[in-house]
């Protein structure tokens, strides 16, 4: 086929591309944004193959066969709780394949005796890089994520002295290929030391974190497939990765914000610990109120407006469904219900809301934290379950508090707060939260599955 | 240098297009943006595929054909996942 005619497809495809992603604007017209996209990636793809340099299909589609078995099984049994780890792990193949198409063109290059431009290797240099590290920390986000390795924090003595040192000799193998373009090994060698930095950067990080390094990561295998259109000199490949790159900086901003801390500390694995355990108990003390389903249930006879605000520990508990049948009950009796949904509630951006969305929960309930905030006042019961920090009142009022400054759902503003929870123990920031200890708070503690169920039957037999 | 100044473009302004629209989308289809504009970087698929069937030495093929899978299982299984979770997102009856 003509070069320009594949060029022209290459455009169809990136505006289709764009036009998809702009679908996404709108929970109505995402669906078909997505296909959109899927159908410019077909377009791309179909006038990739028409290619005069292509001369053996065999490799082609057995690779096509075996990718698109896996991806369809990962995408159809994946659990919507799993979501986090399923993103974790496309991240690391986007990084991946960038890393062995870059270093495959270059190697072509080098080895028909072309001359191997300033363009060429400066940006395979790149590509190796930016996809070993994201291939590496994707698989290590996975890791913790399924649990295979521990989520919490893991800090190395010397770290960032290392990760520096690890970058600068990354680096430094960059500029040797770039000099030196016929050293083909160079390339091999940087990419096992960027993969080293990979694993390093993100050991660190845990926990509720997680949103923040996923979104970065995200990023990167953007960046590493517009790189790798350098490497190619095609438009298609740097027009899609950077709408990716644009797409995960976006998102780590958001989660960054979100928590009041800087993507740089989050990358260290810094996380200012909390007051001693003592504190809590100073705080908790003798200030407890603990509740019962039955209780709960005549409390919410006089409710007019039930917020409920979810946080990781709903999807632990499996208890999205439980909290939608609580949401049915109580709209039947004509109380107004919403979710109120914490940017980083959950492990990564929006997780909350497909997992509601799952448990068919309509989507113009979930509510952010600016259009909920202003309706706690009105609202006579907040329900939290799962959440702890996203709630903290101490991140507005303590300004020596780790969490300081963070935006939160502002909950105690609510007639009546109940709380699920198993016990008092602190959140991810490691820090008490004075809000167990508030006059209109009731701590209903109990796993969070059969404490909504539990509730649902109390309401069902008083009512 | 001509011709690197011409991709150098279309690489700053697709970043410029690209924060201008994802600035658009809503947080609560922040999941599926992740997963979607994860299968769109599954376009370096089309630079595995020329790899893999140039045929030039062995070690460009393996490494042709493993891009292919990677990225393959990108799309397919980023565009998938995508659509399943889109699907989920339902008004009020």
């Amino acid at each position: 086929m003509n070069p320009t005619l594949i060029n022209l497809a290459y455009l169809i495809a990136a505006v289709l591309f764009i036009v998809g992603l702009k679908g996404l604007a709108h929970p109505r017209t995402a669906v078909r944004g997505n296909m959109i996209g899927a159908l410019g990636m077909l377009l791309a793809i179909v006038v990739t193959l028409l290619d005069q340099h292509i001369v053996g299909y065999w490799v082609i589609l057995a690779g096509l066969v075996v990718g698109s078995a896996f991806g369809v099984l990962l995408a159809v049994k994946i659990k919507m709780t799993a979501m986090p780890q399923m993103v974790a792990l496309l991240n690391g193949f986007g990084g991946g394949a960038s890393v062995l198409v870059a270093g495959a063109a270059y190697i072509e290059i080098i080895y028909q005796g072309g001359a191997a431009g300033r363009q060429l290797t400066i940006s395979t240099a790149a590509s190796g890089i930016i996809g070993a590290v994201t291939f590496w920390g994707s698989l290590v986000a996975f890791a913790k994520l399924q649990e295979i390795m521990p989520g919490k924090s893991i800090l190395v003595p010397g770290q960032q002295v290392l990760n520096a040192l690890l970058g600068g000799v990354s680096a430094g193998f960059g500029v040797w290929l770039v000099l030196a373009p016929s050293d083909v090994w160079t390339y091999w060698v940087l990419v096992a030391v960027a993969s080293v930095l990979g694993v390093l950067v993100t050991i660190p990080v845990g926990g509720a974190d997680m949103p923040v390094v996923i979104a970065l990561l995200n990023s990167y295998s953007g960046l590493a497939a517009a790189a790798t259109g350098f490497v190619l000199n095609n438009n298609v490949l740097i027009i899609a990765g950077s709408l990716v790159g644009a797409s995960g900086i976006i998102l780590s901003q958001i989660m960054c914000r979100a928590m009041n801390r800087s993507l740089g500390k989050v990358l260290m694995g810094m996380t200012e610990s909390g007051g001693g355990p003592g504190e809590g108990e100073a705080i908790y003390e003798g200030r407890i109120k603990s509740t019962t389903a039955e209780e709960l249930a005549m409390i919410f006879e006089a409710a007019r407006r039930v917020v409920v605000v979810p946080g990781y520990g709903m999807a632990v508990a499996q208890a999205q469904h439980a909290v939608r049948d609580l949401m049915n009950l109580l709209e039947e009796r004509g109380i107004e219900v919403e979710f109120a949904i914490h940017p980083v509630a959950g492990r990564m951006p929006g997780h909350m809301n497909v997992l509601l969305a799952e448990a068919n929960v309509p989507y113009d309930k979930l509510k952010t934290m600016e259009e909920a905030n202003p309706s706690f006042q009105q609202t006579d019961i907040a329900i939290v379950i799962g959440a702890n920090d996203v709630v903290n009142p101490l991140a507005r009022e303590a300004s020596d508090s780790p969490i300081a400054g963070m935006p939160i759902l502002n909950v105690d503003e609510a007639r009546t707060v109940v709380v699920i929870k198993r016990s008092l123990s602190p959140g991810f920031a490691g820090v008490p939260n004075p809000l167990f200890a508030r006059d209109n708070t009731l701590m209903y503690f109990n796993d969070g599955k059969k404490a909504v169920l539990d509730l649902v039957s109390a309401l069902k037999e008083a009512g | 240098m001509e011709a690197f100044v011409m991709v150098l473009t279309v690489f700053v302004l697709a970043i410029f297009v690209g924060f201008e629209v994802i600035t658009k989308v809503p947080p609560i289809l922040h999941t599926p943006l992740m997963s979607g504009s994860n299968a769109i970087s599954g376009i370096t698929l089309i630079g595995a595929i020329l790899s893999s069937g140039a045929k030039l030495t062995l070690l460009t093929t393996i490494l042709g054909f493993t891009a292919v899978v990677f990225a393959t299982i990108n799309v397919i299984g980023g565009f998938l996942v995508t659509h399943r979770m889109l699907g989920m997102f339902r008004k009020k009856d």
